[in-house]
Parts: C-alpha cells; sequence; structure tokens
C-alpha cells in the first residue's frame, strides 16, 4: 500500500444555481492576462449542452483521455503513442483551435465619447482582443449556450445524448418539456492525468504533498499535446507566452488555509473540498477496469482514514499526522466514499478525476404515459411521484449515467434512491406530510439509515464554511514546509525580482 | 584577409555567441525556451506549411551532417552516378518541399491577422534569414550541380579544419560566391539561434520516448536531500 493524500472536491449540482460566480472569481484572480483572456479555468455549463469548447466530450474529434489497448490489454492514451507524439509535434491533428472555445473580444467604449457629431447614435463595436481589429460576427463567446437547454443548435449537439432514444431526444426541446441543469468545471486534478502523460516535455506534473496537477511554466516547451491529451479541455493555450497553464486549485490560498477562489465564492455554496487517502500502488489497476466497474473500482482506491492499518501506512509514507485528521474530517470523503451520494465525471476517459459530482435531482417530476412525459397534472400526484419517478425522470437516467458512471445506470439509480430517501425521510420528519412506511419503505430502497440521512441532509443544506472546506493543514507560519524548505531558504528572501511572463527573445 | 574574417573568425564568432547566450538563455530566462506554436490560432496552413518545411529540412540537414562527418562512406556512397543522382534528385524534392513550407509559413503570417500580432521582430529576422539559406542551397544544388560531390574536396574538409581549430579557408577561397553566401548563411543561422525561437530545437523531447508517462513531483522531500 502506497498511501498518498489528494486534495478533492465533491459539487453538489442540486444546489448550483448556474450564476458563474465561480467563473468570474476565478477569471478576476487568474486568467485576466493577455493571452488568457479566452480562458476559463472553471466554467459553468448548461446541460443538456455543447459546453466549452464546444463538444468538449466528443472524443473522437478531440481525442483525450485514455483508452483500453484491446492488443496489448493495457491502457494506451487515445491522443497517439510515444513516437506519435514526437512525429506529430509539427503538427498536433487534433489540437483545439482558438474557434472552438472563442475569440476573446472587448467594445471600442472610446468611440461613444469620440465620435464626431452625425445623425446616428454612436455605436461602441466589437474589437478582437488578439488581432486588435473589429469583429463584425461574433459566433461564439463565454457561456455561449447558456440556458439553452432544449436548443435544436446547442443542447441538441450535446453528445450525451447519443445514449437515448430518437423519441427521448425530440421530446427534450419540446416547449414545456425542455429541461437543464448546471454543470461546474473545473481541473479535475485527476490521479491519472492525461495531460501529464500526454506532455513531450514533462511540464505538467503532480504535486506529490497534495496531489495537484501543476504545469511548470518554465518546462513548458509549448509542444501542445497536454490540451489534447486532457479529455476534459481543462489546460489551456496562452497565445501570447506560447505555453499552456491550467487551473492550480488556488494552491497559494490553499497554502494559507483558505478555500480556492472559486470554492470561497459560491453563492449556492454547491462546493466542498478535503483531502481523501488513496492508494498510489492501484491508479493503473482501476484505470484498467471495465467500463461498467470504473465507478466502484474509484471508490475502491480511495483509502479509510480512520483504518489504523492506512493511518500507519500514511505515516510511512510521509503524509503528517494531521493531513491524516484533515482526510478524517473530509466532506468529500464522506460523499464519494462514505454515502456513495458523488460521482467523477466521464470516469470512462479513465484520467481517476478527484472532482466529484452529487448529481441533481431531475428539476421537474412528470407522469409516464405511453412512454412519454406528461407534464400536466404531475402535481397533482402529490409526493409519490418521488419513489417512483426515477423511470419518470425528465431528464433520463441514461443521459445522467452517460456523464458520471461511463454508462453505468445502476450506479446512478442507487444515487439517486439515496437522495430520494433523504428527502422523504426529512419531510417525513419535518412536514410530516409524508406516511411513516413510505419513508421507511424510500429508506430501505435508498439503502440507508435514518442516521445517515440526517448526516446527508445535514452536510447539503447546513454545512458551516469549516465543514465544506476542510483546507488540509498548512498553518500559515509553516506555510512554505510543503514546497521549500525554510533552513534552506533562510537569509536568502528579501528584496526580489520578478519578470513578467512575455516574449522577450 | 577577407577570406580569413568570413571563413575562419566568424564561424567561431556565431558558434561562441550561440553557446554562450544559449546558455545565458538558458539558465537565466528558461521561460522563454519554447517553440512558441501558432496552431492554436491558425491550424490548417500550419499544416501544409509546418510540416512540409520541418521534415524536409530534418532530412536536408542530416544529409548535410552525415556527408560531413562520414565523407569517407559518402564518397563511397555517391561513387555510382545512379546513386548520385537519386540522391540528388531525392535532396532537390526535399528543398523544394523546405522552400514551399517556409513561404507558406511567410505567408501565413503576413496575411492571416491573428498569426501577424504574436510574430515578433526576431520571428522576421529568422523567416527572412531561413529563407536566403534555403534558395541559396536549392541555387547551389540547381547550377552547380553535383554538390555532394565537390563539396567533400573542398567544403567539408574546410569544416573538419574549423572544428580541428586550424582553418584552411584557401579550401573554400575559390568557390562560387552563392556557395560561399550558403556557408555564411548557415554560421549567420547558428549565429541567430539562441536569439530567436529557434532554441527550440535543442529542447527536442526526445526523453518522452522513455519517461514515465506519470510526474509526480516531491517539492519537501527534494528539498530534504
Amino acid at each position: 500500500m502506497n498511501v498518498r493524500a489528494q486534495v478533492s472536491m465533491v459539487f453538489h449540482l442540486d444546489k448550483c444555481i448556474g450564476c458563474h460566480t465561480c467563473s468570474i472569481a476565478c477569471k478576476n484572480i487568474w486568467t485576466d492576462r493577455k493571452g488568457t483572456e479566452y480562458m476559463w479555468w472553471n466554467n459553468v455549463e448548461t446541460k443538456p449542452g455543447t459546453g466549452y469548447p464546444t463538444r468538449w466530450e466528443d472524443q473522437e474529434k478531440y481525442r483525450g483521455g485514455w483508452e483500453m489497448d484491446p492488443k496489448k490489454q493495457g491502457l494506451k492514451l487515445k491522443l497517439q503513442g510515444r513516437l506519435g507524439a514526437l512525429g506529430n509535434i509539427f503538427h498536433n491533428p487534433y489540437l483545439p483551435s482558438m474557434d472552438d472555445y472563442y475569440e476573446p473580444w472587448t467594445y471600442d467604449y472610446e468611440h461613444l465619447f469620440n465620435a464626431p457629431e452625425g445623425d446616428d447614435q454612436p455605436t461602441a463595436r466589437a474589437i478582437s482582443m488578439i488581432t486588435g481589429r473589429h469583429m463584425d460576427n461574433i459566433e461564439a463567446g463565454p457561456n455561449w449556450d447558456d440556458d439553452l437547454g432544449g436548443s435544436p443548435v446547442y443542447a441538441d449537439s450535446d453528445p450525451n445524448l447519443a445514449a437515448l432514444t430518437p423519441d427521448e431526444r425530440s421530446q427534450l426541446n419540446e416547449i414545456e418539456r425542455v429541461v437543464f441543469f448546471y454543470l461546474p468545471r473545473i481541473c479535475n486534478h485527476c490521479l491519472n492525468p492525461g495531460c501529464v502523460a500526454a506532455c513531450p516535455a514533462g511540464a505538467p506534473y503532480k504535486r506529490g504533498e497534495d496531489g495537484l496537477v501543476l504545469l511548470n511554466q518554465e518546462k513548458c516547451r509549448g509542444w501542445r499535446m497536454c490540451i489534447s491529451g486532457c479529455p476534459y479541455k481543462k489546460t489551456y493555450f496562452n497565445w501570447t507566452t506560447g505555453k499552456s497553464e491550467k487551473c492550480i486549485l488556488c494552491y497559494p490560498r490553499l497554502e494559507s488555509g483558505q478555500p480556492p477562489a472559486c470554492f470561497h465564492a459560491c453563492v449556492g455554496r454547491i462546493r466542498y473540498l478535503g483531502v481523501l487517502l488513496y492508494d498510489a500502488d492501484r491508479i493503473e489497476e482501476v484505470a484498467r477496469a471495465a467500463d461498467r466497474d470504473l465507478v466502484d473500482a474509484q471508490r475502491g482506491i480511495i483509502l479509510d482514514p480512520f483504518d489504523p492499518k492506512v493511518i500507519a501506512a500514511a505515516r510511512a509514507g510521509g503524509i503528517s499526522d494531521d493531513m491524516v485528521v484533515s482526510a478524517q474530517r473530509s466532506p468529500v470523503y464522506k460523499f464519494v466514499k462514505l454515502w456513495k451520494l458523488a460521482l467523477p465525471l466521464h470516469p470512462e476517459f479513465r484520467t481517476l478525476p478527484m472532482l466529484f459530482y452529487v448529481p441533481p435531482m431531475l428539476p421537474v417530476l412528470a407522469k409516464l404515459k405511453d412512454g412519454l412525459y406528461e407534464v400536466d397534472g404531475a402535481d397533482s400526484e402529490g409526493l409519490t411521484p418521488l419513489l417512483t419517478s426515477l423511470k419518470q425522470a425528465r431528464l433520463p437516467l441514461r443521459y445522467m449515467a452517460s456523464l458520471f458512471s461511463a454508462g453505468n445506470e445502476e450506479v446512478v439509480e442507487a444515487v439517486y434512491r439515496k437522495l430520494i430517501a433523504v428527502r422523504l425521510h426529512m419531510r417525513s420528519q419535518r412536514v410530516k406530510d409524508v406516511p411513516e412506511v413510505e419513508a421507511h419503505r424510500a429508506l430501505a430502497q435508498g439503502g440507508i439509515t435514518p442516521e445517515e440521512a440526517e448526516a446527508v441532509f445535514r452536510l447539503t443544506s447546513l454545512p458551516t464554511f469549516d465543514e465544506r472546506f476542510v483546507v488540509p493543514p498548512m498553518a500559515r507560519e509553516m506555510a512554505i514546509e510543503p514546497t521549500e524548505n525554510p533552513l534552506a531558504r533562510k537569509q536568502a528572501a528579501g528584496f526580489g525580482f520578478r519578470r513578467a511572463a512575455k516574449r522577450r527573445w | 584577409m577577407i577570406d580569413i574574417v568570413l571563413f575562419a573568425a566568424f564561424p567561431y564568432m556565431a558558434v561562441l555567441v550561440a553557446v554562450l547566450v544559449g546558455v545565458y538563455r538558458y539558465f537565466n530566462d528558461r521561460f522563454s525556451y519554447s517553440s512558441f506554436s501558432s496552431q492554436f490560432l491558425e491550424n490548417r496552413a500550419l499544416f501544409w506549411g509546418s510540416v512540409s518545411w520541418h521534415y524536409a529540412v530534418i532530412v536536408i540537414l542530416l544529409a548535410h551532417v552525415l556527408a560531413l562527418v562520414f565523407s569517407g562512406g559518402w564518397a563511397t556512397l555517391i561513387a555510382a552516378p545512379v546513386r548520385l543522382y537519386t540522391l540528388e534528385v531525392i535532396g532537390l524534392a526535399l528543398s523544394a518541399s523546405a522552400l514551399l513550407g517556409l513561404v507558406l509559413l511567410i505567408l501565413r503570417r503576413l496575411l492571416n491577422a491573428r498569426i501577424f500580432t504574436v510574430t515578433s521582430t526576431m520571428d522576421w529576422v529568422l523567416l527572412a534569414a531561413l529563407l536566403a539559406q534555403v534558395v541559396l542551397g536549392l541555387w547551389t544544388a540547381l547550377f552547380y550541380r553535383w554538390g555532394s560531390d565537390w563539396s567533400l574536396a573542398t567544403v567539408a574538409p574546410w569544416l573538419v579544419s574549423l572544428a580541428k581549430l586550424s582553418p584552411q579557408t584557401e579550401l573554400v577561397a575559390s568557390l562560387p560566391w552563392v556557395v560561399k553566401l550558403h556557408m555564411l548563411g548557415g554560421f549567420a543561422i547558428i549565429a541567430l539561434f539562441p536569439f530567436t525561437r529557434l532554441v527550440h530545437l535543442v529542447t527536442f523531447p526526445i526523453t518522452y520516448l522513455w519517461r514515465p508517462y506519470q510526474v509526480v513531483v516531491w517539492n519537501w522531500r527534494k528539498k530534504q536531500t
């Protein structure tokens, strides 16, 4: 057993209101520089929808992540082999171009003040932030398909819809049956990251101490394979510096005890952060699991931080006792391992993402009539549909399974059974309009005890700041220690020089 | 005298500049060691330009180096006329491909507004130098035929004499000026190397062939030991 610590995350999608505050918090701190205008290390997508960059989930186009090599019974990068990487170095055939994201622009506000007197009101024309020229046709932008569930242009092009029948698909576009939810995305800080594996120069790396995936700007040579290698398209190319950049999970904030900015800013309080302990010896084994076993395998690699054997192994592996205590308090451990409520996004990419999602209870209930969803009168059945509604879900379970469990509907269904049980149980406790029999039946179906249901409810609805964010201990006075030896730095600090990250040669 | 300056002093200076500035830049501004790829901004023209340029120029450069290092073997290789013709035809085809690729890359930088904005002055200098060098090389190949043969008695021993630190400039003194310019151009590009994006050449990531896929860095442990 080779125990390592990983700062991991849970996003509770039921609570996401799609306000993009997280994106803005991130943008204002990290990506408001030249060359990064188009980057959204944190973005919020509408699902069903095409996302950002457009159709990023379509790995036939972008070739991110890993796949099983049937010949060798092993894992290989979907992008290319090692020789292929060197052969394609002069032109990466699968690199998304700026038009797959959007061309950043601003407006010629000055013209509003400086325009000469004329017959027409002056306008502020759009100006490309790359070329400085006027842009007359803006065809894409940040959150371009925001809230466009049901749109035949955007929602209909969601790659996950391939799992649905034509009837189900056409229904999603019908007025009054339109349905969508939000999917906030940041770097997953994977255990088996595709970006790290794809980089010929070895610039991206996983920080051993806390598992963050970072990208060494001094080592990056602009070979741009990481952008293709990441199936989530969460490494970005800075077009001025010629280097790749990615989410750093605000490690300077983490090191001073604060949660990352997007976590801190989240209005819906959907985000949880905490440490997971995992067995690094089993990464490859898990990444090679069959599609339907991927979620279970990933749960299996996460270790119980209360197990004395795990604690001993962690200590032997150089993990501090404080880190273990932090892992014991981790809300992520509860959601992912203990309650099995949070699922990885697209586990079939086999990078073992360490950002987990509690899938949303589907937004509106409906009756099933002749295989189609009836909206009218659905509420007349009271709460009963909650017990049976999974088959009547407005967004079919298969869609959720395509997102969160590599197509295994049983996994998603089990999660929903539990979520429903929590709701019915709490409703029977508080509002008392659910018969006890039904609540019991729901709990039995969900495989959850009343105590657990209460705990899920508490951490979902009433968590404090400190319960949501259990930042591993890097006390301010010792903040330097995980990355620097303070004795080696003694007498070295003082006035220093920093150079702008731009071309000088 | 002018021969000594051009064919002895200048080459040494060029190599010295390349090494010293290159090393200085590596240790003081490693961030700038990059290919500065512009593929993200423009994809299609880059494919035709970059692929035909890079592959052709790499093979041609390798042929230059092989002929120099193994001039005995090279002489045997081209002893039979059929092999000489084949080699020269391949060389011509590759030069044409390199030239076409380079012209395409230059046009792309000139005409595509996005690419134009990310092009530095040194990029233009480098592109001009490379274009001149390829044209001179192609000129030599076309109008001073069988360079792979006559260079073995002139250019190759001159370069060897340079390497041995006893330059014999008389070996190349009587060559036509186009050929001379091509030789000087080579060293000019070596001198340009550390000041341009050409430094990406020495960072070619050959280690990717054997390094483990996953990279884990333990900052604290590394500092401890």
